[in-house]
């Protein structure tokens, strides 16, 4: 049977197959983090069918960061590596895009590492360029 | 930041042949486009047939074509046949100030890795359409 997907906000019941996704990428188990996550952020969507979320973002919208007038920010984005390549990214990135839009904001922007290079060319890919921002860091 | 003349003409080619995948170029019909001898070109398209980004084929319907996955090969990937990114640090030994200079340069090198290297032909390829005509 055919199970039809769609993007949704993300529930608690949710948490689980996040966690586990995001331990999949990142090799990291953070299940206190995502719950915060979930309390914090509205706009925190997943693709999911009935019974599987197959992928999620996470966004907000900054305002004034270091005089950049407000704008939507990607901090987070995972699909399973078998939904890959369906346009589940692609999907998601749009339905938060939209979520920016109708807040009144008409840029998008995000911060990965530089040796991320999969998810470096995604963003690219949906035509994401440099920012006119450095990122900076020093120990502590 | 500028890349060789050699590399540049290559990604060109590359993406000329990518953005048509079906039809065989000839090295003067890229040659003309991008104002280089045919010699130099030939030159050029033969080092990426043998780093395999490209096929040649003699004959009536032969030509150049991309054979690689425009989604998956990333500039980098056609750079690196040409030019090291990232090369100026040399290893002998530094003097005075050259390795804080060095520092600033390997921070910028890593940079246009990382951007070479995230960006596919087909992303590049669609940026172009978006891009007014001249």
């Amino acid at each position: 049977m055919i199970q039809l997907k769609k993007i949704r906000r993300a529930r608690r019941d949710d948490l689980a197959q996040v966690v586990e996704i995001d331990a999949r990428i990142t090799g990291l188990r953070k299940p206190a983090y995502w719950k915060a996550i979930q309390r914090r952020y509205r706009l925190f969507l997943v693709l999911a069918d009935a019974t599987r979320v197959h992928g999620y973002i996470v966004g907000e919208v900054r305002d004034w960061e270091f005089g950049s007038p407000p704008c939507g920010w990607v901090f987070a984005i995972g699909v399973r590596p078998e939904a890959r390549l369906k346009r589940a990214g692609t999907g998601l990135l749009e339905a938060l895009c939209e979520a920016f839009r109708r807040r009144g904001v008409d840029k998008v922007r995000t911060l990965l590492a530089r040796d991320n290079a999969l998810v470096l060319a995604f963003f690219r890919s949906q035509g994401m360029m440099a920012a006119p921002f450095i990122a900076l860091e020093r120990d502590l | 930041m500028r890349l060789q003349k050699n590399t540049l003409l290559a990604l060109c080619s590359v993406l000329e042949f990518a953005r048509q995948p079906g039809r065989p170029f000839s090295a003067g019909e890229i040659a003309h486009k991008y104002g280089a001898s045919v010699h130099h070109l030939a030159k050029v398209l033969g080092r990426l047939r043998r780093a395999g980004l490209v096929t040649a084929a003699r004959g009536s319907g032969g030509g150049y074509r991309f054979s690689g996955n425009p989604k998956r090969v990333t500039l980098l990937d056609v750079i690196c046949v040409f030019e090291d990114v990232g090369s100026g640090n040399e290893k002998r030994a530094k003097r005075g100030l050259e390795r804080a200079v060095d520092q600033v340069l390997a921070e910028i090198d890593e940079t246009a890795k990382a951007t070479f290297g995230s960006i596919t032909l087909e992303t590049l390829l669609k940026l172009a359409r978006r891009q007014p005509s001249l």
